[in-house]
């Protein structure tokens, strides 16, 4: 691990992110995240190089379930590095997301040796083989560079954001004990966030903005294609149709990608033929999860269906 | 824009950096927060990609300087328009040099048929029907075939379009864009549908694919637009953008930041008073982990007792907010302060009410854009009953059901509303106990103190058991919020 980032400044600069492996333009971003699993909007892909090309973090903002974590997970596949997660959650702090110092180790330290002096035991503890590093700080300190994915950053306070901000401009760490800990490489940096309350404007200025939506329909039936080529093409067709439908709808959780994935597998696993009534009736739980939810989209579905017979399907639903 | 990124060099590419720094300056105009530091990542992001695709250079700017889907909305309105106008400006230019020989180049011209045709038409100010038919037999031809090329149409169909402009427009613009559009669509008369009742030899006969249609009025919207600064010789006012598409109703007050920065300022002051008010400590935890560290210094024998910090204790704040007509005009304004403290605490609950209360914290907790919010509010709150007229007795005795068990000392309770009770009782008993319970109440009145408890305002008979401020910009919250800062303001409660 690098300490001190005025002796490891100069033999080990951090390096550009894995300068062989790194794709070079857009494109070549879009094609490594398609074969890593994972089909990217053009904006997507085009935001991902920059952050590459640039050493920026990405500020990854949008609703529920549109992949902005799978988008992390792709980006690792990709580049063939660690993925590190800091999942954020209220009261989130310094010791669980940068680093802590070993106690018990350091009381064993001195207990197991009483002559030396002070001095020399102080040094002798204060380094870093006590200290145990969280996400953010093996984050920076890792050999490879690697892709770090701080999920949900609007689930902290604006105190652990101020935090983040010497990490995400300078890629380092400051320990008052050891002194500097500069990034040895690069790591891609992704921030999640459901936008459940404004950020501040300096992490902000920090970061790259991707917003990312649900997709259009025929994105999503590409997806869909994707996760389950085995189903009937006519069948995806309709599925991504009646996902859109429900998204439009006042729904408390609107369906995400993941879950429409899954509905692809539960009609494969089903055998089903095609999407209707009684099919809809027994999987829609699949995609629709609360219960005054069903009856919202029971109903509209009933409505707008043009079969016979709707009626049943509107109570059933 | 079809400029090689790695010619920095040339010409059009030296003065990219003024013309950023501009379309800065508009974005700026419209209220999206900007920083040399966004420009400087604007800089190094075009360096990274091919100035090939529009998309991506729209898409690699947008990254760098919108950072919010809003700020994201007003970048692609301001991209487009600050496009349109130089692209229409630098034309305009050329086409005053040479506009013949521009007529007569039009680079890539649809097809030989049409473009002789089109030449033809231009510069003759009637057309004949026959003149007429030939020109829909051209355009029908091209749009049905749009579709099939890739990319080659998009240019293409501009050139159609301004051919189409030139023929049919130019010479009688009404000076209203919309009222141009609708002429020569009805000249044209071109629909999406088969129309078996024209005659066969009639091009319109078989319908023309409706994206080919909709892009292409979208181009001729634009070439007309153009054609009007040529005409005037003056931009199209750049102010419009804000008046049209972010009308001020459905929009957060222009401040917004800075009611924002307030409630932030708000956040301290109320965490730091609580704090002080529960006085000296009893109680402490010991901190064992900083115990052990501080133990490190005596051998491992823990001398000194590390206590757990005392936290504050996070304020609780009840907010109940007047919503009714005689406060239209401050409602933005509330709605923006609560909008505003539902970022800063999570311990918040809000309430509307006109005649009733209704409580609207899980509104404001799952709706973070500000238009659906205010939509939502509308439809959902139902606060008012037959009236409209605010029924302050009613609301508190509503509201003392309500939270009267939940207020303690902790607590915060902030009423926004003019105390205009309409001649209906004030209800101050039912109001002073429920001040009696919060631990402060604070009442911001959008009306300047002078008007207070003139006509139907029964202020003084609220301010005895609250502190009450008059407050309807940012620039008086922040006067409220030092004021609360401010420890001798902690006596009133």
């Amino acid at each position: 691990m690098s300490t001190s980032g005025e002796r490891h400044a100069a033999d080990h600069a951090p390096s550009h992110p894995a300068e062989s492996a790194s794709p070079t333009s857009a494109v070549e971003v879009r094609e490594g995240l398609r074969a890593a699993g994972y089909l990217p909007a053009a904006e997507t892909a085009l935001v991902c190089h920059l952050a590459l090309a640039l050493g920026k973090p990405i500020l990854v903002e949008g609703p529920a379930g549109v992949g902005k974590t799978e988008l992390a997970n792709a980006l690792a596949r990709m580049t063939a590095r660690e993925l590190i997660r800091l999942q954020c959650y209220e009261g989130l702090d310094e010791a669980k997301a940068l680093y802590e110092w070993n106690y018990r180790k350091q009381l064993l330290r001195i207990q197991a040796e009483r002559e030396p002096g002070w001095r020399e035991v102080e040094g002798d503890i204060f380094t870093e083989e006590y200290l145990l590093a969280r996400p953010l700080l093996r984050a920076i300190a890792s050999e490879q560079p690697v892709v770090l994915l701080i999920d949900e950053i609007d689930k902290t306070d604006q105190e652990f954001e101020a935090m983040l901000l010497e990490l995400l401009s300078d890629f380092q760490i400051s320990i008052p004990e050891l002194g500097r800990v500069a990034a040895r490489t690069t790591p891609l940096v992704l921030l999640t966030s459901n936008n459940s309350r404004e950020l501040t404007e300096a992490l902000k200025r920090r970061c790259l903005y991707l917003w990312l939506d649900y997709p259009s329909p025929e994105h999503e039936l590409a997806i869909i294609r994707m996760h389950t080529p085995d189903l009937d093409e006519q069948i995806a067709r309709r599925l991504v149709e009646i996902v859109a439908l429900v998204r439009t709808l006042d729904v408390k959780k609107p369906p995400s990608i993941a879950e429409s994935i899954d509905w692809a597998r539960t009609l494969l696993l089903l055998g089903a033929s095609a999407i209707d009534r009684d099919v809809l009736t027994s999987t829609l739980s699949v995609i629709v999860k609360h219960r005054a939810d069903l009856a919202v989209v029971g109903e509209r579905l009933g409505l707008s269906g043009a079969r016979p017979g709707d009626d049943d399907g509107r109570q059933a639903a | 824009m079809t400029m090689d990124a790695k010619r920095p060099e040339s010409p059009a590419a030296a003065s990219l950096p003024t013309e950023l720094l501009a379309l800065a300056r508009e974005l700026r105009a419209e209220g999206v927060a900007l920083g040399t530091a966004e420009l400087l990542d604007a800089f190094a992001a075009l360096q990274q990609i091919s100035w090939e695709q529009e998309a991506d250079f729209r898409s690699a700017l947008g990254a760098t300087l919108a950072k919010s889907q809003e700020d994201r909305h007003t970048f692609d309105l301001v991209y487009e328009r600050f496009m349109l106008r130089r692209t229409a400006l630098a034309a305009s230019r050329d086409r005053a040099a040479d506009a013949r020989a521009d007529a007569e180049e039009g680079s890539g011209a649809p097809d030989g048929r049409s473009r002789t045709v089109l030449e033809q038409l231009f510069g003759s100010e009637e057309l004949s029907e026959g003149e007429l038919q030939a020109l829909r037999a051209a355009l029908v031809q091209i749009l049905s075939s749009a579709g099939q090329g890739p990319h080659a149409t998009e240019s293409q169909l501009r050139d159609l379009a301004r051919y189409t402009v030139l023929a049919l427009g130019a010479g009688a613009g009404s000076g209203v864009l919309g009222v141009d559009l609708q002429r020569i669509r009805r000249t044209l008369d071109l629909r999406s549908e088969d129309r078996p009742s024209l005659p066969t030899d009639d091009p319109r006969r078989h319908g023309v694919p409706r994206a080919a249609l909709r892009r292409f009025e979208a181009l001729l919207r634009r070439e007309l637009e153009a054609a009007q600064i040529e005409r005037t010789g003056a931009l199209p006012p750049a102010r419009a953008l804000r008046e049209l598409s972010r009308a001020l109703p459905s929009s957060p007050l222009r401040d917004l930041a800075s009611v924002q920065r307030t409630i932030a300022q708000l956040r301290r002051a109320l965490a730091t008073h609580s704090h002080e008010a529960r006085g000296a400590r009893t109680r402490a935890h010991v901190d064992i982990r900083r115990t052990m560290r501080a133990s490190l210094q005596s051998g491992g024998v823990p001398i000194v007792l590390k206590e757990r910090p005392q936290r504050p204790r996070r304020p609780e704040i009840y907010v109940v907010c007047d919503v009714s007509t005689s406060v239209t005009s401050a409602s933005v304004f509330f709605l923006s302060v609560l909008h505003a403290l539902h970022d800063a605490f999570r311990r918040i609950r809000s309430f509307l009410f006109i005649e009733r209360v209704s409580e609207v914290t899980d509104i404001f907790e799952a709706e973070r854009d500000f238009r659906a919010l205010s939509e939502r509010l509308t439809k959902h709150a139902g606060v008012a009953d037959i009236s409209g007229y605010t029924d302050y007795g009613r609301v508190w005795s509503q509201l003392r059901t309500m939270i009267e068990d939940d207020l303690d000392r902790r607590c915060t309770l902030i009423i926004l509303g003019d105390a205009r009770s309409n001649g209906r009782d004030p209800g101050s008993a039912d109001f002073a106990r429920l001040a009696a319970h919060a631990g402060r109440t604070f009442w911001l009145n959008p009306e300047p103190r002078l008007y207070w408890n003139y006509g139907d305002s029964v202020m003084a008979s609220y301010e005895p058991y609250c502190i009450p401020f008059e407050c309807w910009t940012a620039a008086q919250l922040e006067q409220v919020v030092r004021a609360l800062a401010r420890p001798d303001s902690a006596l009133a409660s």
